[in-house]
Protein backbone atom coordinates (compact mmCIF):
# COMPACT_ATOMS: atom_id res chain seq x y z
CA UNK A 1 0.00 0.00 0.00
CA UNK A 2 1.65 3.20 -1.16
CA UNK A 3 -1.13 5.69 -0.84
CA UNK A 4 -0.77 9.01 0.92
CA UNK A 5 -3.97 10.14 2.51
CA UNK A 6 -4.72 13.77 1.76
CA UNK A 7 -7.51 15.10 3.87
CA UNK A 8 -6.61 18.72 3.05
CA UNK A 9 -9.12 19.13 0.24
CA UNK A 10 -11.86 17.56 2.34
CA UNK A 11 -11.34 19.78 5.37
CA UNK A 12 -10.95 22.85 3.17
CA UNK A 13 -14.53 22.24 2.06
CA UNK A 14 -15.85 22.27 5.63
CA UNK A 15 -18.55 24.92 5.03
CA UNK A 16 -20.10 22.64 2.40
CA UNK A 17 -19.90 19.66 4.73
CA UNK A 18 -21.52 21.61 7.57
CA UNK A 19 -24.31 22.71 5.24
CA UNK A 20 -24.84 19.16 4.01
CA UNK A 21 -24.89 17.84 7.56
CA UNK A 22 -27.42 20.45 8.56
CA UNK A 23 -29.68 19.56 5.63
CA UNK A 24 -29.45 15.88 6.51
CA UNK A 25 -30.40 16.69 10.12
CA UNK A 26 -33.24 18.93 8.97
CA UNK A 27 -34.61 16.42 6.45
CA UNK A 28 -34.43 13.60 9.00
CA UNK A 29 -36.03 15.62 11.81
CA UNK A 30 -38.88 16.81 9.57
CA UNK A 31 -39.44 13.29 8.26
CA UNK A 32 -39.44 11.88 11.80
CA UNK A 33 -42.09 14.33 13.01
CA UNK A 34 -44.33 14.10 9.94
CA UNK A 35 -43.80 10.33 9.67
CA UNK A 36 -44.77 9.91 13.31
CA UNK A 37 -47.94 11.91 12.69
CA UNK A 38 -48.83 9.77 9.65
CA UNK A 39 -48.09 6.65 11.68
CA UNK A 40 -50.27 7.67 14.63
CA UNK A 41 -53.19 8.42 12.31
CA UNK A 42 -52.71 5.15 10.42
CA UNK A 43 -52.29 3.13 13.61
CA UNK A 44 -55.51 4.64 14.93
CA UNK A 45 -57.26 3.89 11.63
CA UNK A 46 -55.93 0.35 11.62
CA UNK A 47 -57.05 -0.47 15.15
CA UNK A 48 -60.32 1.46 15.29
CA UNK A 49 -61.29 2.39 11.73
CA UNK A 50 -63.91 0.87 9.42
CA UNK A 51 -62.97 -2.18 7.36
CA UNK A 52 -62.21 -0.45 3.99
CA UNK A 53 -59.91 2.01 5.74
CA UNK A 54 -58.10 -0.78 7.53
CA UNK A 55 -57.67 -2.59 4.22
CA UNK A 56 -56.28 0.56 2.59
CA UNK A 57 -53.80 1.17 5.41
CA UNK A 58 -52.68 -2.46 5.24
CA UNK A 59 -52.06 -2.15 1.50
CA UNK A 60 -50.01 1.00 2.09
CA UNK A 61 -47.89 -0.68 4.76
CA UNK A 62 -47.23 -3.85 2.76
CA UNK A 63 -46.43 -1.90 -0.40
CA UNK A 64 -43.89 0.33 1.30
CA UNK A 65 -42.30 -2.34 3.47
CA UNK A 66 -41.75 -4.69 0.55
CA UNK A 67 -40.13 -2.31 -1.93
CA UNK A 68 -36.74 -0.56 -1.66
CA UNK A 69 -36.55 3.04 -0.48
CA UNK A 70 -34.53 3.94 -3.58
CA UNK A 71 -37.35 2.82 -5.85
CA UNK A 72 -39.89 4.75 -3.77
CA UNK A 73 -37.67 7.80 -4.10
CA UNK A 74 -37.45 7.42 -7.88
CA UNK A 75 -41.20 7.02 -7.98
CA UNK A 76 -41.73 10.26 -6.07
CA UNK A 77 -39.12 12.21 -8.01
CA UNK A 78 -39.54 10.90 -11.57
CA UNK A 79 -42.99 9.30 -11.77
CA UNK A 80 -45.21 11.67 -9.80
CA UNK A 81 -44.16 14.76 -11.83
CA UNK A 82 -45.40 12.83 -14.88
CA UNK A 83 -48.79 12.94 -13.18
CA UNK A 84 -48.52 16.71 -12.78
CA UNK A 85 -46.99 17.01 -9.29
CA UNK A 86 -44.31 19.69 -9.42
CA UNK A 87 -41.73 19.62 -6.69
CA UNK A 88 -38.01 20.02 -6.05
CA UNK A 89 -35.62 17.17 -5.30
CA UNK A 90 -35.64 18.27 -1.66
CA UNK A 91 -39.43 18.11 -1.30
CA UNK A 92 -39.64 14.82 -3.19
CA UNK A 93 -36.98 13.39 -0.87
CA UNK A 94 -38.86 14.56 2.22
CA UNK A 95 -42.15 13.16 0.91
CA UNK A 96 -40.56 9.78 0.16
CA UNK A 97 -39.00 9.68 3.64
CA UNK A 98 -42.28 10.54 5.36
CA UNK A 99 -44.21 7.92 3.41
CA UNK A 100 -41.52 5.32 4.07
CA UNK A 101 -41.22 5.99 7.79
CA UNK A 102 -45.01 6.23 8.15
CA UNK A 103 -45.43 2.62 7.04
CA UNK A 104 -42.80 1.18 9.38
CA UNK A 105 -43.82 3.31 12.33
CA UNK A 106 -47.52 2.44 11.90
CA UNK A 107 -46.74 -1.22 12.53
CA UNK A 108 -44.61 -0.35 15.54
CA UNK A 109 -47.24 1.92 17.10
CA UNK A 110 -50.04 -0.53 16.34
CA UNK A 111 -48.12 -3.17 18.29
CA UNK A 112 -47.89 -0.68 21.17
CA UNK A 113 -51.60 0.11 21.04
CA UNK A 114 -52.48 -3.57 21.06
CA UNK A 115 -50.34 -4.09 24.14
CA UNK A 116 -52.64 -1.80 26.16
CA UNK A 117 -54.87 -3.96 28.36
CA UNK A 118 -58.60 -3.60 27.76
CA UNK A 119 -59.20 -2.86 31.41
CA UNK A 120 -57.13 0.28 31.12
CA UNK A 121 -59.39 1.64 28.37
CA UNK A 122 -62.47 0.66 30.40
CA UNK A 123 -60.99 2.51 33.35
CA UNK A 124 -60.70 5.56 31.11
CA UNK A 125 -64.36 5.19 30.12
CA UNK A 126 -65.32 4.83 33.76
CA UNK A 127 -63.59 8.13 34.48
CA UNK A 128 -65.86 9.67 31.83
CA UNK A 129 -63.02 10.63 29.48
CA UNK A 130 -64.08 11.28 25.90
CA UNK A 131 -62.81 9.21 22.96
CA UNK A 132 -60.05 11.64 22.01
CA UNK A 133 -58.73 11.90 25.57
CA UNK A 134 -58.82 8.14 25.98
CA UNK A 135 -56.81 7.75 22.79
CA UNK A 136 -54.34 10.43 23.78
CA UNK A 137 -53.72 9.69 27.43
CA UNK A 138 -54.86 6.15 28.06
CA UNK A 139 -53.78 4.47 24.83
CA UNK A 140 -51.21 6.51 22.91
CA UNK A 141 -48.87 7.66 25.64
CA UNK A 142 -48.41 4.28 27.33
CA UNK A 143 -48.20 2.70 23.87
CA UNK A 144 -45.45 5.10 22.78
CA UNK A 145 -43.67 4.37 26.00
CA UNK A 146 -43.80 0.64 25.40
CA UNK A 147 -42.47 0.78 21.85
CA UNK A 148 -40.15 3.76 22.24
CA UNK A 149 -36.89 1.81 21.68
CA UNK A 150 -38.20 0.19 18.47
CA UNK A 151 -39.54 3.51 17.23
CA UNK A 152 -36.36 5.46 17.83
CA UNK A 153 -34.17 2.81 16.21
CA UNK A 154 -36.47 3.07 13.19
CA UNK A 155 -35.88 6.84 13.29
CA UNK A 156 -32.14 6.32 13.20
CA UNK A 157 -32.44 3.82 10.35
CA UNK A 158 -34.37 6.52 8.49
CA UNK A 159 -31.65 9.09 9.14
CA UNK A 160 -29.08 6.68 7.72
CA UNK A 161 -31.33 5.80 4.78
CA UNK A 162 -31.59 9.51 4.00
CA UNK A 163 -28.14 9.21 2.39
CA UNK A 164 -29.95 7.50 -0.48
CA UNK A 165 -31.67 10.77 -1.43
CA UNK A 166 -28.31 11.83 -2.89
CA UNK A 167 -29.32 9.63 -5.85
CA UNK A 168 -31.73 12.39 -6.92
CA UNK A 169 -29.23 15.11 -5.89
CA UNK A 170 -31.22 16.48 -3.00
CA UNK A 171 -28.59 18.67 -1.33
CA UNK A 172 -27.92 16.39 1.68
CA UNK A 173 -24.59 15.31 3.18
CA UNK A 174 -24.00 12.42 0.78
CA UNK A 175 -24.75 14.66 -2.23
CA UNK A 176 -22.17 17.13 -0.93
CA UNK A 177 -19.71 14.25 -0.67
CA UNK A 178 -20.46 13.12 -4.22
CA UNK A 179 -19.94 16.66 -5.54
CA UNK A 180 -16.67 17.09 -3.64
CA UNK A 181 -15.57 13.74 -4.98
CA UNK A 182 -16.01 14.83 -8.58
CA UNK A 183 -14.10 18.07 -7.94
CA UNK A 184 -11.15 16.81 -5.92
CA UNK A 185 -11.00 13.05 -6.74
CA UNK A 186 -10.23 12.41 -3.06
CA UNK A 187 -13.09 9.91 -2.91
CA UNK A 188 -11.70 7.63 -0.20
CA UNK A 189 -10.87 10.47 2.19
CA UNK A 190 -14.21 12.18 1.60
CA UNK A 191 -16.28 9.07 2.22
CA UNK A 192 -14.31 8.26 5.37
CA UNK A 193 -15.01 11.73 6.77
CA UNK A 194 -18.67 11.59 5.78
CA UNK A 195 -19.11 8.10 7.25
CA UNK A 196 -17.70 9.42 10.52
CA UNK A 197 -20.17 12.33 10.41
CA UNK A 198 -23.06 9.89 9.98
CA UNK A 199 -21.75 7.79 12.87
CA UNK A 200 -21.64 10.89 15.08
CA UNK A 201 -25.13 11.89 13.92
CA UNK A 202 -26.56 8.51 14.84
CA UNK A 203 -24.92 8.70 18.28
CA UNK A 204 -26.27 12.23 18.77
CA UNK A 205 -29.77 11.23 17.74
CA UNK A 206 -29.81 8.28 20.12
CA UNK A 207 -28.55 10.51 22.94
CA UNK A 208 -31.33 12.99 22.14
CA UNK A 209 -33.94 10.21 22.14
CA UNK A 210 -32.76 9.00 25.55
CA UNK A 211 -33.08 12.55 26.84
CA UNK A 212 -36.62 12.86 25.49
CA UNK A 213 -37.50 9.56 27.09
CA UNK A 214 -36.22 10.64 30.46
CA UNK A 215 -37.90 14.03 30.24
CA UNK A 216 -41.34 13.20 28.84
CA UNK A 217 -41.96 9.50 28.74
CA UNK A 218 -41.00 8.31 32.15
CA UNK A 219 -43.30 8.42 35.11
CA UNK A 220 -43.11 6.65 38.43
CA UNK A 221 -43.77 2.92 38.21
CA UNK A 222 -46.53 1.53 40.37
CA UNK A 223 -44.93 -0.40 43.18
CA UNK B 1 -38.11 7.85 -28.45
CA UNK B 2 -39.68 4.46 -27.94
CA UNK B 3 -42.39 3.28 -25.63
CA UNK B 4 -42.16 0.78 -22.83
CA UNK B 5 -42.86 -2.64 -24.28
CA UNK B 6 -42.68 -6.31 -23.51
CA UNK B 7 -38.93 -6.61 -24.33
CA UNK B 8 -38.23 -3.97 -21.66
CA UNK B 9 -40.23 -5.98 -19.19
CA UNK B 10 -38.21 -9.08 -20.08
CA UNK B 11 -35.00 -7.09 -19.66
CA UNK B 12 -36.09 -6.20 -16.13
CA UNK B 13 -37.07 -9.76 -15.30
CA UNK B 14 -33.68 -10.93 -16.48
CA UNK B 15 -32.05 -8.33 -14.26
CA UNK B 16 -34.04 -9.73 -11.34
CA UNK B 17 -31.66 -12.70 -11.57
CA UNK B 18 -28.83 -10.45 -10.48
CA UNK B 19 -30.88 -8.97 -7.67
CA UNK B 20 -31.58 -12.50 -6.45
CA UNK B 21 -27.97 -13.63 -6.93
CA UNK B 22 -26.63 -10.63 -5.03
CA UNK B 23 -29.15 -11.20 -2.23
CA UNK B 24 -28.13 -14.85 -1.92
CA UNK B 25 -24.44 -13.95 -1.80
CA UNK B 26 -25.13 -11.31 0.85
CA UNK B 27 -27.23 -13.71 2.88
CA UNK B 28 -24.75 -16.60 2.67
CA UNK B 29 -21.78 -14.41 3.56
CA UNK B 30 -23.80 -12.48 6.13
CA UNK B 31 -24.84 -15.72 7.84
CA UNK B 32 -21.25 -16.82 8.31
CA UNK B 33 -20.18 -13.35 9.47
CA UNK B 34 -23.29 -12.94 11.60
CA UNK B 35 -22.78 -16.25 13.38
CA UNK B 36 -19.14 -15.41 14.11
CA UNK B 37 -20.15 -11.96 15.40
CA UNK B 38 -22.96 -13.36 17.55
CA UNK B 39 -20.60 -15.93 19.06
CA UNK B 40 -17.93 -13.29 19.63
CA UNK B 41 -20.53 -11.07 21.33
CA UNK B 42 -21.36 -13.77 23.90
CA UNK B 43 -17.84 -15.12 24.26
CA UNK B 44 -16.11 -15.09 27.66
CA UNK B 45 -13.19 -13.21 26.07
CA UNK B 46 -13.58 -9.48 26.67
CA UNK B 47 -11.39 -8.40 23.76
CA UNK B 48 -13.43 -10.50 21.34
CA UNK B 49 -16.66 -9.09 22.77
CA UNK B 50 -15.69 -5.48 22.37
CA UNK B 51 -14.19 -6.01 18.90
CA UNK B 52 -17.46 -7.56 17.71
CA UNK B 53 -19.58 -4.86 19.29
CA UNK B 54 -17.36 -2.17 17.74
CA UNK B 55 -17.79 -3.74 14.31
CA UNK B 56 -21.56 -3.90 14.76
CA UNK B 57 -21.79 -0.29 16.00
CA UNK B 58 -19.74 0.88 13.04
CA UNK B 59 -21.86 -0.90 10.44
CA UNK B 60 -25.20 -0.14 12.08
CA UNK B 61 -24.27 3.50 12.66
CA UNK B 62 -23.28 4.42 9.11
CA UNK B 63 -25.40 4.29 5.94
CA UNK B 64 -25.13 1.20 3.74
CA UNK B 65 -24.65 3.54 0.77
CA UNK B 66 -21.52 5.04 2.35
CA UNK B 67 -20.16 1.56 3.11
CA UNK B 68 -20.71 0.72 -0.54
CA UNK B 69 -18.92 3.89 -1.67
CA UNK B 70 -16.03 3.33 0.71
CA UNK B 71 -15.41 -0.17 -0.60
CA UNK B 72 -15.97 0.75 -4.24
CA UNK B 73 -13.72 3.81 -4.15
CA UNK B 74 -11.46 2.75 -1.32
CA UNK B 75 -10.32 -0.68 -2.49
CA UNK B 76 -8.47 0.67 -5.57
CA UNK B 77 -6.60 2.98 -3.21
CA UNK B 78 -5.04 0.05 -1.34
CA UNK B 79 -4.27 -1.60 -4.65
CA UNK B 80 -7.24 -3.93 -5.13
CA UNK B 81 -9.21 -3.45 -8.33
CA UNK B 82 -12.91 -3.96 -7.68
CA UNK B 83 -15.84 -4.13 -10.06
CA UNK B 84 -19.37 -3.26 -8.92
CA UNK B 85 -20.08 -6.98 -8.36
CA UNK B 86 -17.33 -7.44 -5.76
CA UNK B 87 -17.90 -4.06 -4.14
CA UNK B 88 -21.64 -4.67 -3.78
CA UNK B 89 -21.12 -8.22 -2.51
CA UNK B 90 -18.52 -7.23 0.08
CA UNK B 91 -20.50 -4.23 1.34
CA UNK B 92 -23.74 -6.19 1.63
CA UNK B 93 -21.99 -9.13 3.32
CA UNK B 94 -20.35 -6.89 5.93
CA UNK B 95 -23.55 -4.95 6.52
CA UNK B 96 -25.79 -8.00 6.89
CA UNK B 97 -23.17 -9.68 9.10
CA UNK B 98 -23.56 -6.79 11.54
CA UNK B 99 -27.37 -6.89 11.55
CA UNK B 100 -27.69 -10.69 11.60
CA UNK B 101 -25.03 -10.86 14.31
CA UNK B 102 -27.10 -8.56 16.50
CA UNK B 103 -30.35 -10.41 15.77
CA UNK B 104 -28.81 -13.78 16.53
CA UNK B 105 -27.08 -12.59 19.69
CA UNK B 106 -30.53 -11.66 20.97
CA UNK B 107 -31.82 -15.14 20.10
CA UNK B 108 -28.91 -16.86 21.85
CA UNK B 109 -29.38 -14.71 24.93
CA UNK B 110 -33.09 -15.58 24.98
CA UNK B 111 -32.15 -19.15 25.93
CA UNK B 112 -32.57 -19.43 29.72
CA UNK B 113 -29.36 -19.56 31.76
CA UNK B 114 -30.53 -22.88 33.21
CA UNK B 115 -29.80 -24.50 29.86
CA UNK B 116 -26.18 -23.35 30.03
CA UNK B 117 -25.91 -24.50 33.62
CA UNK B 118 -27.48 -27.89 32.91
CA UNK B 119 -25.09 -28.43 30.00
CA UNK B 120 -22.22 -27.39 32.23
CA UNK B 121 -23.37 -29.77 34.93
CA UNK B 122 -23.22 -32.58 32.37
CA UNK B 123 -19.59 -31.49 31.93
CA UNK B 124 -20.02 -30.67 28.26
CA UNK B 125 -17.24 -28.58 26.75
CA UNK B 126 -17.93 -24.94 25.74
CA UNK B 127 -18.12 -25.91 22.07
CA UNK B 128 -20.44 -28.81 22.78
CA UNK B 129 -22.63 -26.67 25.04
CA UNK B 130 -23.06 -24.21 22.22
CA UNK B 131 -23.38 -26.67 19.38
CA UNK B 132 -25.56 -29.31 21.00
CA UNK B 133 -27.61 -27.38 23.54
CA UNK B 134 -27.83 -23.64 22.96
CA UNK B 135 -27.63 -23.08 19.20
CA UNK B 136 -30.29 -25.64 18.19
CA UNK B 137 -32.76 -23.92 20.52
CA UNK B 138 -31.69 -20.44 19.47
CA UNK B 139 -32.11 -21.48 15.82
CA UNK B 140 -35.84 -21.96 16.35
CA UNK B 141 -36.23 -18.49 17.81
CA UNK B 142 -34.01 -16.97 15.13
CA UNK B 143 -35.87 -18.31 12.11
CA UNK B 144 -38.72 -15.75 11.82
CA UNK B 145 -36.56 -12.60 12.25
CA UNK B 146 -33.96 -14.04 9.88
CA UNK B 147 -36.53 -14.56 7.13
CA UNK B 148 -37.73 -11.03 7.85
CA UNK B 149 -34.19 -9.73 7.50
CA UNK B 150 -33.89 -11.44 4.11
CA UNK B 151 -36.43 -8.87 2.88
CA UNK B 152 -34.12 -6.08 4.09
CA UNK B 153 -31.23 -7.65 2.18
CA UNK B 154 -33.20 -7.87 -1.07
CA UNK B 155 -34.20 -4.21 -0.73
CA UNK B 156 -30.63 -3.28 0.17
CA UNK B 157 -29.31 -4.70 -3.10
CA UNK B 158 -31.10 -1.85 -4.91
CA UNK B 159 -28.37 0.51 -3.68
CA UNK B 160 -25.88 -1.36 -5.88
CA UNK B 161 -27.61 0.41 -8.78
CA UNK B 162 -25.96 3.66 -7.64
CA UNK B 163 -22.46 2.29 -8.27
CA UNK B 164 -23.56 0.94 -11.64
CA UNK B 165 -24.35 -2.68 -10.85
CA UNK B 166 -27.05 -3.71 -13.31
CA UNK B 167 -29.91 -5.19 -11.31
CA UNK B 168 -33.63 -4.39 -11.29
CA UNK B 169 -33.40 -0.77 -10.15
CA UNK B 170 -30.55 0.03 -12.54
CA UNK B 171 -32.42 -1.47 -15.51
CA UNK B 172 -35.39 0.65 -14.44
CA UNK B 173 -33.20 3.76 -14.66
CA UNK B 174 -31.80 2.72 -18.02
CA UNK B 175 -35.21 1.98 -19.53
CA UNK B 176 -36.64 5.17 -18.07
CA UNK B 177 -33.89 7.17 -19.73
CA UNK B 178 -34.82 5.62 -23.07
CA UNK B 179 -38.60 5.72 -22.81
CA UNK B 180 -39.40 8.66 -20.48
CA UNK B 181 -42.25 6.70 -18.96
CA UNK B 182 -41.24 6.83 -15.30
CA UNK B 183 -44.70 5.98 -14.00
CA UNK B 184 -44.87 2.64 -15.83
CA UNK B 185 -41.18 1.81 -15.46
CA UNK B 186 -40.88 2.41 -11.72
CA UNK B 187 -44.24 0.75 -11.05
CA UNK B 188 -42.93 -2.37 -12.75
CA UNK B 189 -39.66 -2.13 -10.80
CA UNK B 190 -41.58 -1.79 -7.54
CA UNK B 191 -43.83 -4.69 -8.53
CA UNK B 192 -40.83 -6.97 -9.14
CA UNK B 193 -39.43 -6.20 -5.68
CA UNK B 194 -42.86 -6.66 -4.16
CA UNK B 195 -43.22 -10.10 -5.74
CA UNK B 196 -39.81 -11.06 -4.36
CA UNK B 197 -40.29 -9.65 -0.87
CA UNK B 198 -43.94 -10.05 0.03
CA UNK B 199 -44.01 -13.86 0.21
CA UNK B 200 -41.00 -13.72 2.51
CA UNK B 201 -42.68 -11.10 4.71
CA UNK B 202 -45.82 -13.24 4.94
CA UNK B 203 -43.73 -16.32 5.73
CA UNK B 204 -41.86 -14.47 8.48
CA UNK B 205 -45.11 -13.22 10.02
CA UNK B 206 -46.62 -16.72 9.87
CA UNK B 207 -43.59 -18.31 11.50
CA UNK B 208 -43.64 -15.65 14.20
CA UNK B 209 -47.33 -16.28 14.94
CA UNK B 210 -46.74 -20.03 15.10
CA UNK B 211 -43.82 -19.60 17.43
CA UNK B 212 -45.80 -17.28 19.67
CA UNK B 213 -48.70 -19.74 19.72
CA UNK B 214 -46.39 -22.63 20.58
CA UNK B 215 -44.85 -20.52 23.29
CA UNK B 216 -48.22 -19.58 24.79
CA UNK B 217 -49.15 -23.22 25.29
Amino acid sequence: MNYTFQFGDVFAAWPLLVRGTWITIQLSAEAMLLGLLVAILCAWGKTAGPRPLRWLINAYIELIRNTPFLVQLFFFYFALPALGVRWSAHTAALAAMVVNLGAYATEIIRAGIESIPKGQIEAGLALNLNAVDIFRFVILKPALRAIYPALTSQFILLMLASSVVSAISADDLTSVAANLQSQTFRSFEIYIVVAVIYLVLSLLFSALFRLIQRRWLSYPERR
Amino acid sequence: MRTFGFPDFLFMLEAARWTIALSLIAFAGGSVGGLLLALARISPNRLLRSAASGFIKLFQGTPLLLQLFLIFFGAPVIGIEVNPWTAASVALILNSSAFLGEIWRGCIEAIPAGQWEAAHALSLSYVSRLRDVILPQAFKIALPPTVGYLVQIIKGTSLAAIIGFVEVTRTGQIINNATFQPLVVFSVVAAIYFVLCWPLSLLAARMERRRAAAHAR
